[in-house]
């Protein structure tokens, strides 16, 4: 069995260093499983937060040679026997222990988006959707809260500015509400001024992050942003509003 | 150290585990005007739930008008082999409809029919299509539709905290004791009532498809406060977890492969499940293949393939495949659908296990077979409840979800467990909210109970020296995959439980270095405590049942006997340790007897 050398960032809020660990890695392995195997045979008090193993819960996110992933999708065979692996805590949140972060600002985003507001039934007690109008919800709703997004995202990684934008895990579940079939709730104003749309600059560092790749960018921001500039920089709609008051585009 | 310094919070409801259980739990007791607390162990959203893949179960009759309540109550009965409770095998059928009509008001999105309705799916066991289900990630849309909609409902959530014990006042349920995974500063929540909604205990097995999650706190904490674990023995063994590479061993394969027409093959090509097919369900199996392809393309006079039978059966046709020289390279059998349908479909109505193989395996399952075997699931058994209102023997403690017995009997049907959550989840929330209601004198947690229990937590930490908590665990795990496995027989279960008695002892000089703060070591060391009381559990039950009913197989008492169908097995904390024993079961309602005997087209199309 081939051994691999993996540093691992260990650590709390007062600080913290890379520590070297060398690990036999056995065919098939993914990054969590090694760091696992290190957790079990010379630091049991290794912190990870980890759970279903498969890329669906969305817990185990840190950043690998810099890069932003899912500890337990991210195979050991797809570094070159040489090249080094470094493992360490997501950067934008606040460091807990090792590689966990506190991620409860993302928690407190998700309760301020207004819910869900379904319109009545139809008279015979039923809803009814057509299939190729949920699907463009279905793929923001596939999303698994890794907030590998919000980890890569500049205006919150760089600029700091959790005060003044959602990131970009929020603005697709404010994109999923808005466009969900059901929904009539009118989410379009705390987009812009609450939510900060305004701020992504459309990098799509978000996008390729996402390990469910989801159109963060291209399918759920910029739409958004379209529709927060048709309904406060277009002038007739605005002349109508006043007129007949708001209605929510469809 | 003094129990006035732990932090307390105060709630008349405190719900245990967050996943679809839990969650339901938490909102019904928000709408009937309690003060509820959530404890879960992980991140909010990221229980077991999440990765429930193939459907939710309810006869909704949308895509075969012929299903109803009766029909689905016929097929959970059957699929448990008539060891189930009878009233809960009924309020399930009858709930479940509104409970995925609810989610669908909160805003869940799931697949529609042609007409626009919810889409369901078929699945082993189920007569009729009937899983609501999003394409193979139905368990991510329920748990997220649940928090967006639970954030909203005024219960709070305490996240990453772990429950380790609960409090009494005189018998009565008075609070829980719990830690902070991040800091491992202990916290007392006082409460009236507590659900416990923990779900099972998979991790005392190694090839599973459980997470860490699953380490049997809500039955040893049940356990522990006097309460009964009831149906013990029937431990589900899913027939088809990933075998390799080792690493991912046990995850999970979604029936729902076989549902989209998928079949299992040894390593002679053999479409080898015509072979098993019991006589209980060979009026309504297909006998060829011929007549397998013709139901799958929508022919109502064909009959349902063998890959879709329950799944205690297809695991044990797997098992015996493999034992018997026709298995495939890593000890498993072949899963097929390349072959069965095209790879845009594959990936449109299996993207998520599109993904997993390509991902975890390096294979591309549009192109080649899939190997599985089974692997351990899920609890049948767990804390035995009142039928209507969840409530265990100890008065104020009630148990909804995977870590509750009675709805599923021998053996659990794919897409129940979803519904299962939902249905008795509410019934819990409005159960503990009677309860409530009932009893207005505030209990008073025992001092000398919490200080017991932060020194029982924080042993292992202050000891001088002692075994490595992952090497126990590891101990543990090969002994029940060894001994008390997919078939069982007296001499292994005898040997198991010396194992346990060794083990028990190893666990007992546990050390855990470093600090309590979100150390991992200790997590483990906690987790193997209450694994060795499940384990301990569904051993002695497997031992004192001497019969073969569903998901519980003894070599040395094949098949299933008439004396065995009266009973169920229920385990409790005795003076000297744990104590079996068996309770007589009632006669069911003639009406629901007759429901469960009838022939299909006695019940078809009779929305009642």
């Amino acid at each position: 069995m081939p051994e691999r050398k993996v540093r691992v960032w260990r650590g709390n809020a007062m600080g913290g260093g890379f520590v070297e660990y060398t690990v036999e890695v056995d065919a098939g392995m993914m990054v969590l499983d090694v760091l696992h195997r290190i957790q079990a045979q010379t630091a049991n008090d290794l912190a990870i937060r980890w759970n279903c193993k498969a890329g669906k819960c969305g817990s185990c996110s840190t950043e690998i040679n810099g890069r932003p992933r899912l500890a337990c999708m991210t195979r050991m065979n797809q570094f070159r026997p040489d090249e080094p692996i470094t493992v360490q805590p997501l950067r934008t949140f606040p460091i807990i222990k090792d590689l966990v972060t506190d991620v409860s600002w993302n928690y407190q985003q998700g309760r301020r988006i207004a819910p869900f507001r379904p319109r009545p039934r139809d008279p015979d007690g039923q809803y009814r959707m057509r299939q190729e109008d949920v699907e463009r919800v279905q793929e923001f709703r596939k999303c698994i809260e890794c907030f590998l997004c919000q980890d890569v995202c500049h205006v919150l990684r760089d600029h700091r500015r959790k005060d003044a934008f959602v990131g970009p895990r929020f603005m697709i579940r404010l994109a999923s509400l808005e466009m969900h079939p059901l929904d009539t709730a009118d989410r379009i104003g705390a987009i812009r001024d609450e939510f900060g749309s305004g701020l992504c600059n459309i990098t799509r560092c978000c996008t390729e992050v996402c390990p469910e790749q989801i159109g963060i960018t291209d399918n759920g921001i910029i739409p958004l942003k379209e529709r927060v500039v048709d309904r406060f920089y277009d002038p007739l709609l605005w002349l109508g509003r006043k007129l007949f008051g708001a209605a929510k585009p469809r | 150290m003094n129990a006035a310094e732990v932090q307390t919070f105060e709630h008349d409801v405190l719900v245990v585990g967050a996943g679809g259980a839990g969650l339901r739990a938490a909102i019904e007791c928000s709408r009937q005007g309690l003060g509820a607390g959530m404890v879960c162990k992980s991140l909010l959203g990221k229980a077991h739930t999440v990765m429930a893949e193939g459907g939710l179960a309810a006869a909704l009759g949308n895509v075969d008008p012929r299903d109803n309540w009766k029909i689905h109550f016929r097929d959970t009965m059957r699929g448990g082999k008539f060891l189930n409770q009878w009233r809960m095998a009924e309020l399930h059928a009858k709930e479940a409809p509104d409970r995925v009509r609810e989610l669908e008001e909160w805003g869940a999105v799931f697949d529609r029919t042609s007409d626009g309705l919810i889409s369901q799916r078929n699945f082993g066991g189920h007569r009729y299509p009937r899983l609501a289900h999003v394409g193979d990630r139905t368990g991510l849309e329920i748990i997220r539709t649940l928090q967006d909609y639970g954030v909203h409902q005024g219960f709070q959530v305490y996240m990453e905290c772990t429950g380790l014990d609960l409090i009494l006042d005189g018998g009565r349920i008075a609070g829980l004791l719990g830690y902070w995974r991040d800091t491992g500063r202990f916290v007392l929540f006082r409460a009236k009532a507590v659900i416990l909604a923990t779900g099972g205990a998979g991790k005392a097995w190694r090839v599973t498809s459980n997470s860490w999650e699953y380490s049997g706190n809500g039955f040893a904490m049940a356990y522990d406060a006097g309460a009964e674990l009831m149906d013990m023995e029937f431990t589900q063994f899913h027939p088809t977890g990933m075998v390799w590479p080792p690493s991912v061993r046990g995850i999970l394969v979604t029936e729902g492969v076989r549902g989209d027409g998928g079949v299992l093959l040894n390593n002679k090509g053999e479409r080898f499940m015509f072979k098993y097919i019991p006589e209980r369900f060979a009026p309504e199996t297909a006998a060829t293949e011929e007549e397998a392809n013709r139901w799958l393309k929508g022919d109502r006079s064909a009959r349902r393939p063998p890959e879709l039978l329950t799944r205690d059966v297809v695991a044990r046709a797997i098992t015996r495949e493999v034992n018997e020289g026709r298995g495939a390279p890593h000890g498993g059998v072949l899963l097929d659908i390349a072959s069965r349908l095209p790879a845009e479909a594959i990936k449109r109505k299996l993207p998520s296990m599109y993904h997993q193989f390509k991902e975890l395996a390096e294979v591309d399952i549009t192109k080649e077979p899939m190997e599985v075997g089974p692997t351990l699931h899920y609890f049948m058994g767990g804390v035995r409840v009142d039928a209507d209102t969840q409530e265990t023997t100890v008065p104020g403690l009630f148990a909804a979800g995977e870590c509750a017995a009675g709805l599923h009997g021998a053996n659990r049907l794919g897409g129940n467990s979803l519904s299962d959550l939902l249905v008795f989840g509410r019934l819990a929330g409005i159960g503990a909210a009677a309860y409530v209601k009932r009893h207005t004198s505030a209990p008073r947690p025992g001092d000398d109970q919490v200080i017991a229990a932060v020194r029982r937590a924080t042993e292992v930490l202050n000891r001088e020296g002692g075994t490595n908590p992952y090497l126990v665990h590891e101990d543990l795990q090969g002994v029940m995959g060894r001994y008390v496995g997919i078939v069982r027989t007296e001499d292994e279960l005898k040997t198991a439980l010396a194992e346990l008695e060794r083990i028990k002892a190893e666990a007992a000089r546990m050390k855990v270095h470093g600090t309590s703060q979100y150390n991992a070591g200790w997590h483990q060391a906690l987790d193997v405590r209450t694994l060795l009381v499940t384990s301990e559990a569904v051993t002695r039950a497997a031992l004192a049942r001497q019969e073969s009913r569903g998901a519980h197989t003894r070599l040395d008492y094949p098949g299933e006997r008439d004396e065995w169908l009266k009973v169920n097995v229920v385990v409790r904390k005795g003076k000297d340790g744990m104590e079996t024993r068996t309770v007589s079961r009632s006669e069911p309602p003639r009406e629901l007897a007759a429901i469960a005997n009838a022939t299909i087209e006695e019940l078809e199309g009779t929305h009642a």
